[in-house]
Parts: structure tokens; sequence; C-alpha cells
């Protein structure tokens, strides 16, 4: 098991996985490791991303355009787990690429590939039996996400079902950046940490170093996606990944310089 | 949690998702998939609706206005032109495209807005493919005093634009949705994304027997009065059940409204069609039990048209209610079971359907429910005069008057 947060507060960096190209996802996810980032997020491209906003649905797309496949995905986390045996690596999906593959089949590949975890966006704890199963049968680490609106009997499921850390969405909504954090996140994670020892990240529009910093002061580690994939976007493919690591530095400085 | 020895039982991607005992499921259909910020509002609107289900109060209002407002009961009418011409079985049309707006959409509309009031919540949103949903959720919103948004995709808001002008005169706001193929699909997606968002204080009024549990369910039950009333008008008219029940599936409201109150007869067959498009080929139609295969999208699990990495396929139907990449789920448990068929109709079968039934009986249908007179006419003649085929008549076409002088070159010298 390898989702560890050495640093504090934990930073997990969500990555597109095929956008630009897989070959870029590969050297930006090293980058991001290298410059400070926990844990990495393989996000496989899906063409209904209804949890996701702009900057994600327009990646996916481009992803999906370039022909990504669950198995490249898959394949680029053995080649990223080869390349980096302590980083923290979890595949995210929606339901339909895996169930397509194959529930059983994916979880050995992924398992097989070394990755440490797995989170669905749209599986939840009630229609989880058999996910479950298959991912503790691969020693595969389930991450749900704890939303604002779950009540505590409901956070109790999640934090009980879950392994590696837990995922406190900051507030209702999709994907993508905002300009101050709500105050919903806060309250989530003080009413989650009643039911779990695990790591706590708070993730959704969690952008800056101040984001960072704010998440740092209540939760153990902080998920950043869209800010990073919107980056990407605007980047040359061969600056992307110096320009995410610039970022991912620039997150932590302030943070450390506080302390 | 499963044992080693379940999980091998349960080792095939069709039954992946199992559970047949649990709330929301049709067999191994149906079911939650969706972001866990919605799950209290769908619990909410569980109980919500279970209420209500035993509230006297609840369902007085709801027969009220379905009697008063929306114009039911619906006549079932012998299209006795039309079944002369076809020389085969009676052909009987329930007549929901008479009600208020214009097709059964009310219904439902109708039982959600009240169940929103009931849940404090005045913001709806809803999705509209062909629009009939729209028009019918705005003007509820209008009728109960609600701030209304609809999403549609901005090639259905072109190929049904009359009805985007009658949501904004209704007052609500119409969002354009750009993304996929610009269809119901997509359009769903955007809604989705609103109610994640707003969902503390917005209702998602659902137009079909889609989503996560309990829309599957709670839909179809506002629209069982269709195969209510036909099944006893049928008995009245003829003293016997129909051979057969025929009604369009796009998300298979309309159909299992009509098909549900006939399962238990087992003589009765119960025919859905779907719409074949243009052929067979993987994007050029919408027919989910010919080219799908069990898949999650938008919350349930049911027959969806898919590539082989379960990338959701694009879709094309001539009508914009039909075309949508997957069903029901209670219809993916009553095709495996046998119990309904689903065939599919072309673009050009239903366009042939439209002006027959408007030139032998006067009636011009939606072009949803065309594909239903289509499987009709192409049944009736080979069936034995004393037969019945009862054609659920979903909606009218006045909406399709646009796509319809295009396709049939109305205009022109």
């Amino acid at each position: 098991m390898s989702i560890r947060f050495a640093n504090k507060p934990g930073l997990v960096a969500y990555l597109t996985a095929g956008d630009p190209d897989l070959k870029t996802t590969h050297a930006i996810a090293l980058a991001a490791i290298d410059a400070g980032a926990d844990v990495i997020e393989l996000g496989v491209p899906f063409s209904d991303p209804v949890a996701d906003g702009p900057v994600i649905q327009r990646a996916s797309e481009r992803a999906l355009a370039r022909g990504t496949r669950l198995a490249d995905v898959l394949e680029l986390g053995k080649e990223l787990r080869a390349a980096r045996p302590d980083a923290g690596l979890v595949i995210f999906s929606y339901y339909n690429p895996i169930l397509r593959f194959g529930l059983e089949k994916f979880c050995s590949a992924a398992a097989e590939a070394g990755m440490d975890g797995v989170l669905v966006t749209d599986m939840i704890v009630e229609e989880a039996d058999e996910y479950l199963a298959y991912l503790a049968k691969h020693r595969l680490a389930p991450i749900f996400l704890a939303a604002p609106t779950s009540p505590d009997a409901r956070l109790e499921r999640i934090a009980a079902a879950s392994k590696g850390f837990v995922y406190a969405i900051s507030r209702t909504g999709i994907t993508g950046t905002q300009k101050s954090l709500a105050a919903d996140a806060e309250s989530l994670v003080k009413r989650l940490r009643q039911y779990t020892n695990l790591p706590i990240a708070v993730g959704f529009g969690v952008s800056n170093a101040e984001h960072f910093a704010t998440v740092g002061e209540f939760a153990d580690a902080a998920v950043v996606g869209s800010a990073i994939v919107a980056l990407i976007e605007k980047s040359e493919s061969a600056d992307a990944p110096s320009s995410i690591a610039r970022f991912i530095q620039g997150l932590r400085a302030p943070a450390m310089q506080a302390r | 949690m499963a044992s080693s020895t379940e999980v091998n039982k349960t080792a095939t991607l069709s039954q992946s998702t199992t559970g047949a005992q649990r709330p929301g499921r049709f067999g191994i259909y149906g079911g939650r998939y969706v972001p866990e910020t919605l799950v209290a509002a769908l619990d909410e609107l569980e109980h919500a609706y279970a209420e209500a289900q035993g509230d006297p109060a609840f369902h007085a209002r709801l027969d009220s206005l379905l009697s008063d407002y929306a114009g039911r009961p619906t006549p079932l009418y012998f299209a006795e032109r039309l079944t002369e011409a076809l020389g085969g079985a009676k052909i009987y049309l329930k007549r929901e495209d008479l009600l208020h707006t214009g097709a059964h959409k009310i219904n439902n509309c109708i039982g959600q807005g009240l169940l929103a009031q009931r849940m404090d919540k005045h913001r709806i949103i809803a999705e509209t493919g062909a629009g009939q949903h729209g028009v019918a959720t705005a003007t509820v919103c209008a009728l109960l005093g609600m701030e209304c948004v609809v999403y549609m995709g901005e090639e259905d808001m072109h190929r049904q634009e009359l009805n985007v002008y009658r949501m904004r005169l209704l007052g609500a706001e119409v969002r354009g949705v750009s993304s996929g193929s610009k269809t119901l699909k997509d359009a769903i997606n955007e809604a989705m994304r609103d109610w994640v968002t707003n969902v503390r204080t917005t209702h998602y009024l659902l137009g079909s027997v889609l989503g996560a549990h309990p829309y599957p369910a709670m839909v179809r039950d506002f629209h069982r009065v269709i195969g209510k009333e036909a099944r006893q008008q049928i008995q009245e008219k003829e003293g016997r059940l129909p051979t057969a029940v025929i009604a369009c599936v796009g998300g298979g409201s309309n159909a299992i409204g009509a098909f549900y109150e006939f399962i238990p007869d087992k003589n009765v067959r119960l025919i859905g069609v779907e719409a074949g498009g243009r052929g067979p080929k993987l994007g050029e139609h919408a027919a989910r039990f010919q080219g799908g295969a069990p898949g999650v999208l938008q919350g349930t699990y049911s027959y969806v048209l898919q590539d082989d990495d379960g990338q959701i396929a694009l879709t094309h139907s001539v009508s914009a209610g039909l075309d949508y990449a997957s069903v029901g789920p209670e219809h993916a448990a009553l095709h495996d079971s046998g119990r309904a068929e689903y065939v599919s109709a072309t673009d050009e079968d239903a366009l042939a359907a439209t002006v027959k039934l408007a030139r032998m009986e006067g009636i011009l249908p939606a072009l949803e429910s065309a594909h239903a007179v289509a499987e009709c006419i192409r049944m009736a003649p080979s069936l034995a005069a004393y037969e019945i085929l009862l054609v659920n008549l979903s909606g009218r076409g006045d909406k399709d008057m646009g796509i319809l002088s295009r396709e049939l070159k109305l205009k022109g010298a």
C-alpha cells in the first residue's frame, strides 16, 4: 500500500490520462510526483462525465479523440509504478468503462499494474458489494466520495467501506475551480472524522496555494484536479511537465513558510 | 462483502450488478449509480413519494388535475378506416395525444410537480428531447408557480423549434446544450450537473423511466393510468383484451405506462418499438435491444448503445424523443424475461406511418408515436379480423411540422 501522505498537507493530483496524449501524461505524472504529489489519480476519459465541469469534460474529449482506452491507462499506470515505486497511484473512472472491460478483469489488471486504489465517481456504497469484493480480492483500496449532503449515517458507511483515504467533496457541485473554498468542507471533514482514522482528502475547487493551505488546516490532504488540467490545456505538450511541477511547488511553498 | 466463491459465481458482465431483491431493481437492472452528492436528494424524493402514495389528499389533488386540467381519461378510438385499409386486425388508438400539452408527459409532470411542492422545492429543472417533456414541465411550473429551467440539446432545439418557443412563452428558461451529439443524452448530463450543484433547492423533474432509483418506478406509476384506462376501455368496447399493446420506446415512459396493467395478462403481447433510424450501424439508430449491451449510463444499469471501451455511442433518429443511447431499466428486465418484445421502425417507416395516419384518420401523430403506428401497420394485415391491436398514440405531431415539411418536401412546387 503506497497511499501515504508523507508531506503535510498531502497532495493528490488528478490527471486525465491521454490528455494531450499518453506520453505527455506519463511525463507530467512523473514531474508531479517529483514536485511533491503524494498520490496521482489517473483519470479514465469517459464520453459522459456527469460529475465533471467544463475543464475536465474538454480534457476527456481530447483524450478520447486520441483513442485513449482503459487498457492504455492501466499500461500507463504500470509504467509509472516501475518508474516511481513509492508513489500512490489510483485509477479514477466512471463505472461503465470498467463494467465493459469486465469488473474482475479490471481489478486483476489494475493490481498487476501496481495500482494502489480505485475511485469510481458514480459508485455509491449501497451498490458496491461485488465491486468491493473484487477490489478486496486484488488488494486494491476502494476510495469513496463523501459529500456535504451525505448525512452522518452515510458517512459512517462510506468511512467503513473506504481504504487508503476518504475523498471529501468541498461543496455540492461538479469539478472545477472556484474563488474561495466553501464552508461546507470543514464541517464535512469534522463529521467524517468521527468515523475514521483514514486520511481525509478534500477536493473540488481546490485550485491555488491559499486554498491548499486552508485545506491543510483541517484535512490531511487536498485533491487538485481542474486547476492542473486547465494548466495542461494551456501549455505546449513539451512544457506541460515543468509547468505542472512549478504549479505544485507553488501550492506547497507558502504553506511551508507559514509553519 | 461477498466471499470469494460468491465472487466467482457472479463473474460475468451481465451479472456483475446483481441484487434483484434490492429496492430500485428490475431483475438485475436499475439501481443507483450517481455521484454521492445526489444520494440524499434521491432518498428524500423516495421518502416524499412513499409518503404521498399513502396520502389521500395527494391523490385527490393529482386526480383532479389529471381530469380537469390535463383532460383525462383520454379516449380509446377505433380507427375504422385504417383498419379497413389494412384488412386485418382491428386497430384502436389510445389518444394520449389529446392531453393538454399534446402528449402523455403531462401525467408525470403533474405528479412530480406536486411532489416538489411537498418537498418545498420551488426550482424545477428538466431535460427534454422532443420538447414534449419540457413543455409539460414548463406548463406545470406555470400552474404551480415554480421557477423552471429546461436543458435541451442544440440539435433538438433546432428540430423542435416550436416547442422551444412554447417553453419560453410559458416562462421557462431553455438552456441549449452543445456537448456530444447535442441531443437528449447531453441534455440529461447537463441537467444532472445542475442538480448536483443546486440539489438543496432544486427538484430534477426527470421525464422518463430512466435515471437512478426512485425515478424509473415513480415515473412509471404516474403513467400507469394510461394502461389502466385502456384496459378498461377495450373491455367495455370489445368485451375482451387486445392481442397486443404497441408503444414507442425512447426512455420508455409511455410504453411502460401502457404496458404495466397488462403484464399479468399473459396472452396480451407487449410490443415496444425503438428507433431504427437510418440503419443498423452503431451511431445510425437508437435500437438499444438490437445493438446495445448492459451498462451504466446516467444513474441506472440497463441496455446501452456503447463501443467496446464502454464509451457511449452517438445515436440517430428522425424523432428527437427516441434518440437516446439507453432505455428504462424495467424495459431491460421485460426484454430479458421475454414478457415484452422489442422491435424497431426506421425513420422512413415512421414518416410513412405519419402520412398514412394523417390521411386515413385525420390524426397527426408525433414522430415518436409514429414508430408505434408503423409497427401496427406492419402487423395488422397478417392478423385475423377478430384480433385487436391497441396502439398508444403518445403524442401529437404539431411540433414536428418543421421536420415533416423538410422530410416530406411538402413545400416547393
